[in-house]
């Protein structure tokens, strides 16, 4: 389906979609207010943004050396083409060490390469271990906010899947009842787990590590207590030195959620004594887009989710009306570079307003890049028939003077005369919830020629 | 012979990029933001945060304040891995598996030092047997020495990254907002976090 | 100074006022105007669409029925933002001619202020005022602050509004959140283009505004299309007709 129909679906239920709306514009309020207190706000995001594009136009070279430094350490690096090679990868690593179980920490990657029904169906019991994750885990749902995977789910419906799947009260939303509920149940799973599998914010090239950030300290617990640390990476997450950790832990969670720093910002170099480290360098496309200079700087997008939350369009349809592992502004350039077809919409899903670009801490130009996508689309044919030809209609009749003032006129009239059901009509989107402008008897130019010839002022 | 992926995706890049262009300079300069007084912005983030934060002259007194906390004192199982502070109900020597630290109550842990911007206390894995316990326990205290760094741009000036095979940043207890945007404190890794900074560490 | 005036194609058609109330200003500061009669229009919802080889004849058109001006001035932030920030994609640096004609096509409030420097504009209009910020001309041209970015800017169409006597400004919730207009948008989305145009017009109902305005019609009329299907008491006004109107309403004594 396109995001129209289901962000329809997503509107008529007014309060919800409301409340949708103004839960995410609080979190945008916290990032106002966290950047406000930063005085070299500003500088910060242009730092953030030079240091991707430069690691970007070096890529190669920093992935090469990331790999051989954290091959020092110990690391078992891995390269995958696609999401199906990143999902055998991980498969033939779990298999060696006869695992059963896993506990998986919020990973957007993992999320693109459906590792998760991969991994069932080759018989492993994969537990997401972030709260919203295992939420949406339960209700059998994909995430619909990169960090925010539940947002779109009220407290009752939260305590009700709980019942049933953890045996919580019934008719209990107590958010502080049902995450203690969770912290139990998910701490059974942390102890018994054979491996953790995470992403990663950032991979440092400089030193061969990387960091993962989490408030709730699952990817630590996942990863510390199990013998085997599986680490899935997209390419384009790598920063050149550590001292640009400085620049991005800044920047990240207080664009994402409004805090000065998540919880926990974990450094990994090289495995635990006693047990294994694996990394996975996943594509996926992202060469892809490096070849593209329009949308080249999209592959600075560190996945802090602060455009969906300013995105008017996002908050009022949800991130499900996407249909895209990563929805809002930045998903509507990576997912139609990857699916054109199925993801048309898309880039229209916009009304080109310009938050996203304000907000996003590494600059990335997103509404001009929603606006390249258009014409990329275009080009590719596919911007359905309709649209082509009354684009094509106008164009012809805008580039015609006496053609447009004619037109004008017509229409003008033709409102003015025709009777309320011929203009407000299913035909008529416009009309729908709207009233057309009031036409006037005459245009601009006709009172201008007029006023011209009256005036006694200069020419 | 067949291509990896490894050269394949590398390939792909290369292709993918202009011919080589001088390797843009990256000055990632400030002025960085300052605070009048470090130590007291520290815990004002800190405490907004859900921590609590300490100021004592040495051990001892941050000891003498532990065995007032009721919490501490109730503790089943308590692990301390800092000399004068807090104590072991368990012998963490003979603790080969982390896994048999589940039950941890109490940990009284290192850290190096303390943010000002965000609350954050740097830890690394050379001060304990098993990173898992700066997860696990229920209750966290964290004990460091009196030094605030303004910024994070200070603190990795003071860290060489890649020495540790685990080190992070702590700011507070564990938390989420995962339903309906409620802060709750005490997701998955400690439910409070104390920090005492010594100054006679 | 030889001015041309460029009137959006919609505005035209639909809000001769609004070109009027932009005559009538230039004529206060003594600006010798000519409105080029084979403007049509920028063809801003081709290129918006996606659709540049449509859109090209339009921006061919626009840069030679405007040159030889030394400034083109429009009631408009999406059409001069498309003019000066978009063209780009039908010009390279060589176009010399083109690029001087687009450097040249100015908003009316920064024409105002940065032009004829314009500081205070002396009238009266005594009422309530929502100030709505049309996205392009926030974030594009830069009119204003954008509340995402941590610097302050001074918002030109309020400065020009705030030295009339007896306006005050309603405080909105959400000072810069899009109408949900969007061109095509506006009915290829109805669903949330609608949803974001009533919450726009909500915020102004509860903050007081009696009159709303901004410097794009193309928000205007979607919000007053809204408000009149709704009923309410909001009257809507291009800013150009609040000064041009302000103008001719003498200051009481």
């Amino acid at each position: 389906m396109s995001h129209p129909t289901l962000a329809q679906k997503f509107v008529d239920n007014k309060p919800r979609a409301q409340w949708h709306d103004k839960a995410l514009w609080f979190v945008r309020e916290k990032r106002d207010r966290m950047a406000a207190s930063v005085p070299e706000w500003e500088d910060l995001r242009s730092h953030a943004s030079a240091i991707k594009i430069h690691t970007m136009s070096q890529l190669p070279t920093y992935l090469e050396k990331f790999e051989a430094n954290a091959k020092t350490l110990g690391v078992h690096v891995h390269w995958a083409a696609d999401g199906d090679e990143h999902n055998r990868i991980v498969h033939e690593i779990l298999k060696k060490h006869d695992v059963k179980k896993v506990v998986k920490s919020k990973s957007m990657l993992t999320e693109e390469c459906h590792l998760n029904p991969f991994l069932e169906k080759n018989g492993y019991e994969v537990v997401d271990t972030d709260l919203g994750e295992r939420i949406v885990q339960l209700r059998e749902e994909t995430p619909s906010h990169i960090v925010l995977p539940a947002i779109h789910i009220r407290k009752e419906e939260v305590g009700e899947c709980f019942h049933e799947h953890l045996g919580t009260e019934k008719g209990v939303s107590d958010p502080k009842y049902l995450t203690e509920a969770a912290r139990g149940h998910l701490r059974e799973r942390f102890c018994t787990a054979d491996a953790g599998i995470t992403g990663v914010n950032f991979a440092i090239a400089e030193t061969g590590g990387f960091v993962v950030c989490t408030n709730e300290g699952n990817a630590d617990l996942g990863v510390s207590l199990p013998k085997l640390h599986i680490a899935c990476m997209g390419i384009e997450k790598l920063i050149p030195r550590a001292s640009d950790l400085a620049v991005f832990l800044r920047l990240l969670a207080r664009s994402a959620t409004g805090q000065p720093i998540t919880t926990y910002s974990s450094h990994f170099h090289g495995p635990r004594e006693g047990s294994e480290l694996h990394m996975i360098l996943v594509d996926n496309g992202r060469s892809g887009i490096l070849a593209k200079p329009e949308f080249r700087r999209s592959l600075g997008c560190i996945r802090c989710g602060a455009c969906m939350n300013t995105c008017p369009v996002y908050r009022r349809s949800g991130g499900h009306s996407y249909e895209s592992t990563v929805p809002g502004p930045i998903g509507s350039i990576l997912t139609p570079l990857q699916t054109p077809e199925k993801h048309a919409s898309l880039p229209f899903a916009c009304t080109l307003c310009g938050s996203c670009t304000d907000v996003c801490p590494v600059k990335i130009d997103l509404h001009h890049q929603l606006l390249a996508m258009r014409g990329f689309l275009d080009r590719k044919k596919l911007l359905g028939m309709s649209k082509k030809l009354s684009m094509k209609f106008l164009s012809g009749l805008l580039s015609s003077t006496w053609m447009f003032t004619t037109a004008g006129t017509a229409a003008r009239t033709a409102l003015r005369w025709m009777p309320r059901f011929a203009v407000y009509n299913p035909l008529n989107g416009w009309g729908k919830q709207r009233e057309l402008p009031e036409p006037p008897m005459q245009s601009f130019r006709d009172q201008y020629a007029e006023h011209k010839k009256n005036s006694r002022g200069p020419s | 012979m067949t291509q990896t992926t490894r050269e394949k995706v590398l390939a792909n890049l290369r292709a993918a990029l202009p011919e080589s262009s001088p390797l843009p300079d990256l000055p990632v300069t400030g002025p960085w933001q300052t605070f009048e007084d470090p130590f007291a912005r520290f815990c004002e983030v800190l405490e907004a945060v859900g921590g609590v934060c300490h100021r004592v002259k040495t051990r001892d007194e941050a000891h003498q304040h532990l065995l007032g906390i009721d919490e501490w004192q109730n503790a089943a199982v308590r692990i301390s891995e800092v000399d004068g502070i807090g104590d072991s109900t368990v012998d963490i020597t003979t603790i080969e598996d982390p896994h048999d630290l589940e039950n941890v109550d109490y940990a009284v842990l290192h850290g190096h030092f303390g943010v000002a911007e965000n609350g954050a206390i740097w830890v690394t894995d050379d001060t304990l047997k098993h990173r898992v316990l700066y997860f696990i326990p229920q209750r966290l205290v964290i004990v460091m020495p009196t030094v605030i760094v303004d910024n994070m741009h200070e603190a990795y000036g003071r860290i060489k990254v890649g020495q540790h095979a685990f080190a992070g940043f702590i700011s507070g207890p564990s938390k989420t907002a995962d339903i309906e945007q409620s802060l709750v404190i005490g997701a998955h890794g400690a439910r409070a976090l104390t920090v005492f900074a010594v100054d006679e560490f | 100074m030889k001015v041309a005036l460029f009137i959006p194609c919609y505005v035209d058609q639909f809000y001769p006022q609004v070109g009027m109330a932009t005559v009538k200003l230039l004529e206060h500061f003594g600006v010798e105007h000519e409105f080029p009669k084979a403007q049509t229009c920028c063809g801003q919802p081709m290129a918006n669409s996606g659709c540049m080889p449509e859109a090209k004849p339009l921006a061919m058109k626009y840069v030679d029925v405007f040159k030889g001006y030394d400034y083109i001035v429009a009631p408009s932030g999406s059409c001069v933002s498309m003019v000066r920030n978009h063209y780009e994609t039908f010009f390279t640096d060589e176009d010399k001619a083109a690029n001087d004609v687009r450097n040249r096509t100015y908003e009316l409030s920064e024409f105002l202020v940065n032009v004829l420097n314009v500081r205070e504009i002396k009238g009266r209009f005594a009422s309530n005022v929502g100030i709505h910020q049309s996205c392009h001309g926030l974030r594009e041209l830069r009119l204003g602050p954008s509340s995402e970015v941590m610097k302050t800017r001074p918002s030109m169409m309020t400065d020009l509004l705030a030295g009339l006597e007896g306006i005050s400004f309603s405080k909105l919730q959400r000072t810069d959140e899009c109408c949900g207009f969007g061109g095509t948008f506006a009915v290829a989305e109805e669903a949330v283009s609608c949803m974001m145009g009533e919450d726009r017009v909500n915020d102004h109902l509860s903050a007081g505004t009696e009159v709303l305005t901004a410097g794009d019609m193309s928000c205007l009329m979607h919000l007053e299309g809204i408000i009149r299907r709704q009923k309410h008491n909001i009257r809507v006004m291009h800013f150009a007709e609040i000064l041009a109107e302000a103008l001719e309403t003498p200051v009481a004594v």
